[in-house]
This record gives structure tokens, sequence and C-alpha cells, in this order.
């Protein structure tokens, strides 16, 4: 029996045993409300989650009352999007973004296209990054909002945070960002980046899932309406009784990337380029989705060409990889983000994203580049693109019959 | 996605895998679908021109693992028969024999239009 090797860190990560043992008193003994103000069971509870909104707010230099706990990203990019379309949408009715954002970001935006905004879908260059001189033309007096993610889901590259922030801030412009990809990934400091608004996920960054949080800038002072209404916890932005044990896991997480940043990065980057260079070193035409230089070390998103890559993903099933992300990993159309790079739909259906993180080993690379390679030359031996681009024959100049 | 046990070996073991030489009288040569769609098939028959009789039958695909076990299961079948026994076989027959997911139903047509292509094309060359 081959053993499964788990290749999908973007889509969710383990929880960091560290992290879970921070969290179990807070499953047991210490089971108090947290917004409990009149005894001590609340109290310890309330030490755990504050000390928590430090540790998050630590990681992107912000300061603690700047978080505000959530259920997790999706929640973030709703709260501020929506959030603040609701409290300045009187005044200013025009959002920016990005056409490969995520899809709570891209829905977000579309719901409040229903409701009168006026929403500026950025393009990507074919690195899949945006360009600087479109986002400063979009802006426009009307202009509320600028959403752009800081490290892609799906294809891992890092946009120019610090540049888009600067960007807004002097057109007076709000930066909201989804970091959920972003954050122990690369140094995040919302001072220096400009930022407004940051969304948090818990689940990428080995917390648990079903926690999260957004940070909302005090000085100079940024307002947005809640969605969830009630007893006002959270600074009346998000109302609900916190989960402590999910918080303090939160807070675990990220104060394990203060230290770590660094040191995984550094490992991550060796394995990537092993894992890169391995299949590279077997099969030819192996294309990489995205910058090569801007992007994380934890995702490859390649192209095989000549491959189709459910079939791919078919063959080497102990590697627990994806095709895309995980929410779209249902329908046979090719990525909408791929599509946005430019990236042809016939090679588009032969990605896979392959994902590397804190307990992937060496070990795990050499086996699983072993299998894809496998795999890659067994399916190119039965792929008739494969024998026509052997042949010298143009894929492109045949005409095929869509269907 | 749970797929039957002779999907699944038709995909680790497709039969018939390979090309035949298609400027030969007697092959007929089936390319069909699309490389922008996921899916393109290319299936040969050897034809026997005496008794029209399908000799020898090969196959290559570049799709998902449904479209490749659709491709070989049908190479199987279209083996000894005459062309036009081969021209009557049905999507709905390797669907059943795959059990295809729903999902994945556009691969056995596929490789009935693959079929008939060949068969078309045989008939093409042949003509009298």
């Amino acid at each position: 029996m081959i053993k499964n090797i788990y290749f999908d860190y973007q889509a969710t990560t383990p929880v960091d045993p560290r992290v879970l043992k921070k969290m179990m008193p807070f499953f047991g003994e210490i089971y108090g409300n947290p917004h409990s103000r009149n005894h001590s069971y609340g109290w310890e509870a309330e030490a755990g989650v504050e000390l928590a909104r430090e540790q998050v707010a630590s990681l992107i230099n912000a300061n603690p009352k700047e978080i505000i706990f959530t259920s997790g990203a999706t929640e973030s990019n709703n709260l501020a999007i929506k959030g603040l379309a609701d409290f300045y949408g009187d005044k200013k009715k025009h959002i920016i973004t990005c056409v490969t954002e995520h899809k709570c970001v891209l829905e977000s935006c579309r719901h409040l296209s229903e409701k009168g905004f006026k929403i500026t879908y950025l393009p990507v260059n074919s690195d899949g990054l945006i360009d600087l001189e479109i986002l400063k033309k979009s802006i426009t007096k009307e202009t509320m909002l600028v959403s752009i993610m800081g490290v892609h889901n799906e294809i891992g590259v890092i946009q120019p945070l610090k540049d888009i922030g600067k960007l807004c801030r002097d057109n007076g412009v709000f930066f909201h960002t989804d970091c959920a990809q972003a954050i122990g990934k690369i140094p995040l400091d919302v001072d220096k980046m400009n930022i407004d608004l940051m969304s948090i996920s818990g689940h990428k960054i080995y917390a648990p899932k079903g926690i999260g949080a957004l940070y909302v800038r005090r000085k100079p002072r940024v307002r947005i309406s809640a969605m969830i209404n009630g007893g006002g916890q959270e600074r009346g932005m998000r109302s609900g009784t916190l989960s402590p044990a999910l918080c303090v896991g939160l807070g675990e997480a990220c104060k394990i990337y203060s230290k770590e940043m660094d040191l995984e990065d550094k490992k991550l980057t060796k394995l990537k380029n092993l894992m890169l260079s391995g299949i590279r070193k077997e099969c030819d035409d192996i294309y990489l989705n995205g910058s090569e230089t801007k992007r994380v070390p934890g995702n490859l998103n390649l192209s095989f060409a000549y491959v189709e890559g459910e079939s791919l993903m078919m063959g080497i099933k102990n590697l627990a990889v994806s095709s895309g992300s995980a929410c779209t990993s249902a329908s046979l159309e090719p990525s909408y983000v791929l599509k946005a790079l430019g990236v042809e739909e016939e090679l588009a259906h032969t990605s896979l994203r392959i994902g590397l993180g804190r307990f992937t080993t060496e070990n795990d690379v050499k086996n699983a580049v072993k299998q894809i390679v496998n795999e890659v030359q067994r399916l190119r031996a039965l792929s008739p693109l494969w024998e026509m681009a052997q042949e010298g024959i143009d894929i492109s100049k045949i005409k095929w019959a869509a269907h | 996605m749970a797929y039957s046990k002779k999907l699944i070996d038709h995909y680790e073991n497709p039969k018939n895998v390979g090309s035949l030489n298609k400027e030969s009288k007697d092959v007929g040569t089936g390319l069909v679908g699309a490389p922008a769609c996921g899916d393109v098939m290319k299936l040969q028959i050897k034809v026997n021109e005496q008794s029209g009789v399908i000799e020898d039958a090969k196959f290559k695909t570049f799709g998902c693992g449904s479209a490749i076990a659709s491709s070989s299961l049908i190479t199987e079948w279209v083996k000894g028969k005459k062309i036009e026994e081969a021209n009557s076989i049905k999507n709905t027959e390797i669907a059943n024999h795959l059990a295809l997911p729903p999902v994945k139903i556009h691969c056995s047509i596929l490789a009935e239009d693959a079929i008939k292509a060949a068969i078309d094309d045989y008939k093409n060359k042949n003509k009298k």
C-alpha cells in the first residue's frame, strides 16, 4: 500500500500540534464566556482571546484593538467589502477589484453591483500580477475601495501590496486585501503597506477551520457596518460569542509564524526547487503558471502539456493535489484564473496545483516527483496531441470541432 | 468521484494503445474532440477488405480517465466486428458498461463519434 501524501496546502492545512496544545484547555477547564465580565471564568477565557488578538496583530504590525475575530476569510472579505459599502456607500459607489480574486470577493462585489455600485475588475498580466498603471487610471473621485489579494490561492503570485497601498492612500481610497494565503508566507506590515482592511484565515496557517480575522484600521479610522448584529462583541463590528479555543489557535499559529517565517520560507524554497527541477529533468514542456519570481514557494501551479489534468490526478492518486481551487474542483471548466492569465484553454486543461507546506518532507517530494514523472510519461504515450507534437504537427492549426 | 472497477482497469491498463499507418488504404482514422475542451480521441481501425471485418483497432486519447477508458473499451468491442456492426454501437452501451457518472457521459459520446469517424474515413478511402 502506497501512503497518501498531502500536497494541497492552499486548500487547507493540518492544525500544528503546538497550536492544538494551546487550544486544548479552552475545550476543557477554561470554558467561560469570554464576554462575561463579572467572574473569573469569563476573565480567564477573555485573557486567552486577548493574548491571541495581540499575537495576530503583532504578525502584521497592527494594534490588537484593530483585530476583529470572524469565522474565516470568507466572512472577513464579506464584512470588509459589504460593511464598508454600507457605511460609505451613500457618498462613493465605485469599487475596484481584480478578475482573479477569490470567489467570495467577486461575489460580494457582484452583490453590491446589484445594489447600484459600479465595479471595475482589473485584468492581470500573463504573470498574474495587476498593472499599477491600469489601477491608477481606474481610480476616480467616486472610488471608495480597492480590494486586491496579497498572495493568490491558485497560482501563488504576490501582488505589489505596498505600491497598491500607496496609490490608494494618495487618492483617499480604502485598501482592503485578502491575505488568507499571504499571512505567514510573506512579511506584512499594515502601516508600511498602507493597508486599511486585511482578511486573515486560520486554516491556511495551521490553525483550525472556522476562525479568521479582519484587521480594521483605527488611525485614520475606517468604519464598517456590522453584518451580524447582536450583543455588540468585537467593538460592535461582529456580534456573537467568540470561541476562545479557536481564537487561541489562530493566535498561536500567528506567533509561530512571527518566529519561523524565514525558516519555513527557506525550507519550502528548497523543496519547491527540488520538485520543479526533478519533474523538468525528466519531462519537457512543463509550464509554471504565474510569475516565476514574485511567488510564494509553497505553490506550484504547473501545466503538463499534452496530458489532461484530471487523468493525471487519477494516475497519481496517492498524491493529494488539486486541479485549481477546492471551491471549483467539481467543475469541468478550466480555471477562470488561468484563463485570466491568458493561458490557452488546452494548456489550462493540463494544469495542477501542487501545494507544499510545513509538514512536507524531502522524501515526500522525491516520491511525488517519481510518481508524477511516471504518470506524465505514460499518459503522453497515450496522448494523440503528444504524438502530433512529436511529428511536428502544429495543434493550433488543426480545425477542431468544439463539443 | 468514485469510479467503477471496470473504468479504473481500462484507465490503468488501457487496451490497444497505439497507432496504425494512417496512409494505408485499409486503415480508417477518426480524430474527434478538441484540445480546448479537454478531450481529443484518435481511433483507428484496420479493415479486412474482403470480409469487412475490423481486424485491429488502436487509439490514443487526451482526456480524463473516463475518456481514456471509453476509448480503450470501444477498441476492444469493435475488434472482430463487421464495420456495420461497429457503426451501430451506442454511447449508452459504453456508459452503462463503465458506469460513467452523469458528468462524464460526453466521454462515451466522443467514443461513439470516434468509431463513426474512423469508419467514414475508411469508407471514403475505399469508394468504388
